[in-house]
């Protein structure tokens, strides 16, 4: 009875003590944190001046260009996720015990977007006052990055592991998760160009949702996989 | 003489494609341990983590009480690897380190997390950045894990390395009383081990056959 209980208890063990760690690393790490977000900042500054100041000119370009900008944030902090566990041999550790993969790399995933995704999400609508966006566009702003940031996370970890073995992994990990990256990009502008425009967006958030299921689903199984390959490596 | 707990059959391990050693075949009883000895990059490493069931072998299969690793299912519970490298993280402390190894090897712990510190020696560094320890004192926090663990076998890569003189003779007793308590524990060392009864398995004596690789393809 007891073995019972502690076998159905402890792959939650597990994922919470790696989640725990994780957020405590980054916490006291908390430069690497900034490095996204600061990227995400100076980008969308330098924008008014390097095009246009006008509000016109920007109000239009806000939608997409928040976007690209919180992508490529995204995207640069990536290849650091598995790296630092590569080297000193903790994916070792993670593979060695018997709990399913899934949670740990879920565990590495979540924290990784509560320390990326959500920052870049909750910091956008102030980035969009900045660009001049409409009015309509702050809450389909928030609510399209939030799922949107989310489906990186979880695409971008299956990348990193799959290129931490690699010298030059961070140009391949780019090319690997780009295409994946896509269709949340564009439905993630259109859905703040059309609130800008009046229109609802239940349909691009149902989508994103969709999308995200999906990844949630296939992405936590598909980073282990790539672990496995890379520690056997 | 009860059956082996670890039998190796037959294995060939390739690196890049190129076999490192071939029809290595041997039987490992409790209570026992065995130092694997061979040139740098004859495949010392790769046999550990083979037999730790991180890598599979080219050929052949390893055998976990009777059964091949990936279907024994008792078997992640049962083995403590330690490997050459050290997961041990700068920014976190000895204590905190410890904790997370011990949870990931599910030990039930013999004694408190403390006290396996204390006995590695980290007592006072207990909570301070590992960062600011030296290399055998990180290598000491893998180390405590040998105290918490209840896990019969124990494979260990250079667990040696950048460790002082006591700590060498600490962890030599160490290994024996695991030995006489019915373990087996499975180690690589450059170093002259003090041990007694300590099988040898020298990689030398099964040199690399391309041809059981080519074999293996054709099939």
């Amino acid at each position: 009875m007891k073995g019972n209980s502690e076998s159905n208890e402890r792959p939650f063990a597990v994922f919470t003590s790696l989640f725990r760690r994780e957020i405590t690393l980054i916490w006291r790490h908390r430069s690497d944190m900034a490095n996204p977000l600061v990227f995400f900042l100076i980008a969308i500054t330098l924008l008014p001046l390097g095009v246009d100041p006008s509000r016109q000119m920007l109000a239009q370009l806000a939608p997409g260009m928040i976007w690209i900008m919180a992508l490529l944030a995204t995207l640069l902090s990536l290849d650091g996720l598995f790296r630092s566990d590569y080297e000193d041999g903790s994916i070792d550790q993670y593979l060695l015990t018997s709990q399913p993969l899934y949670l740990t790399a879920l565990a590495k995933i979540c924290a990784h977007w509560l320390s990326t995704g959500l920052p870049l999400a909750l910091v956008a609508p102030l980035l969009g006052a900045m660009l001049a966006l409409p009015e309509g566009g702050y809450l389909a702003l928030l609510l399209t990055l939030l799922p949107g940031t989310a489906i990186m996370s979880l695409i971008g970890a299956t990348g990193a592991a799959l290129t931490v073995c690699l010298r030059a992994g961070g140009l391949i990990l780019s090319l690997l998760v780009m295409p994946l990256y896509l269709p949340v990009l564009i439905l993630g502008a259109n859905a703040v160009t059309a609130a800008v425009g009046g229109f609802p967006i239940d349909t691009h958030l149902a989508l994103l949702g969709a999308y995200l299921a999906l990844m949630l689903i296939i992405m936590p199984f598909a980073t282990a996989g790539a672990l496995r390959i890379s520690a056997s490596a | 003489m009860s059956d082996p707990i670890l039998a190796l059959q037959q294995l060939t391990c390739e690196r890049d494609q190129r076999p490192l050693f071939s029809h290595l075949s041997w039987q490992c009883n409790t209570g026992s341990v065995l130092q694997i000895v061979g040139a740098n990059g004859a495949g010392k490493t790769t046999l550990l983590r083979t037999l730790a069931g991180l890598m599979r072998p080219a050929v052949g299969q390893v055998l976990w009480r009777d059964q091949p690793l990936e279907a024994s299912a008792s078997f992640a519970r049962e083995r403590l690897f330690m490997g050459h490298q050290t997961p041990v993280k700068g920014l976190l402390t000895p204590l905190e380190n410890l904790d997370w190894l011990a949870r990931l090897q599910h030990c039930q712990p013999q004694v408190s997390l403390a006290q396996a510190l204390e006995q590695v020696g980290l007592g006072p560094y207990m909570d301070v950045a590992c960062s600011q320890l030296s290399a055998g004192q990180r290598r000491r926090v893998l180390l405590a894990q040998l105290h918490l663990s209840a896990a019969p076998l124990w494979i260990l890569d250079e667990p040696f390395t950048a460790i002082d003189r006591p700590g060498v003779a600490a962890l030599e007793a160490l290994i024996e009383r695991h030995r006489q308590a019915g373990g087996l524990i499975i180690l690589t060392s450059h170093q002259a081990v003090q041990l007694d009864e300590t099988l040898l398995l020298d990689l030398a004596d099964f040199p690399a056959d391309a041809e059981a690789l080519l074999y293996e393809g054709e099939l």
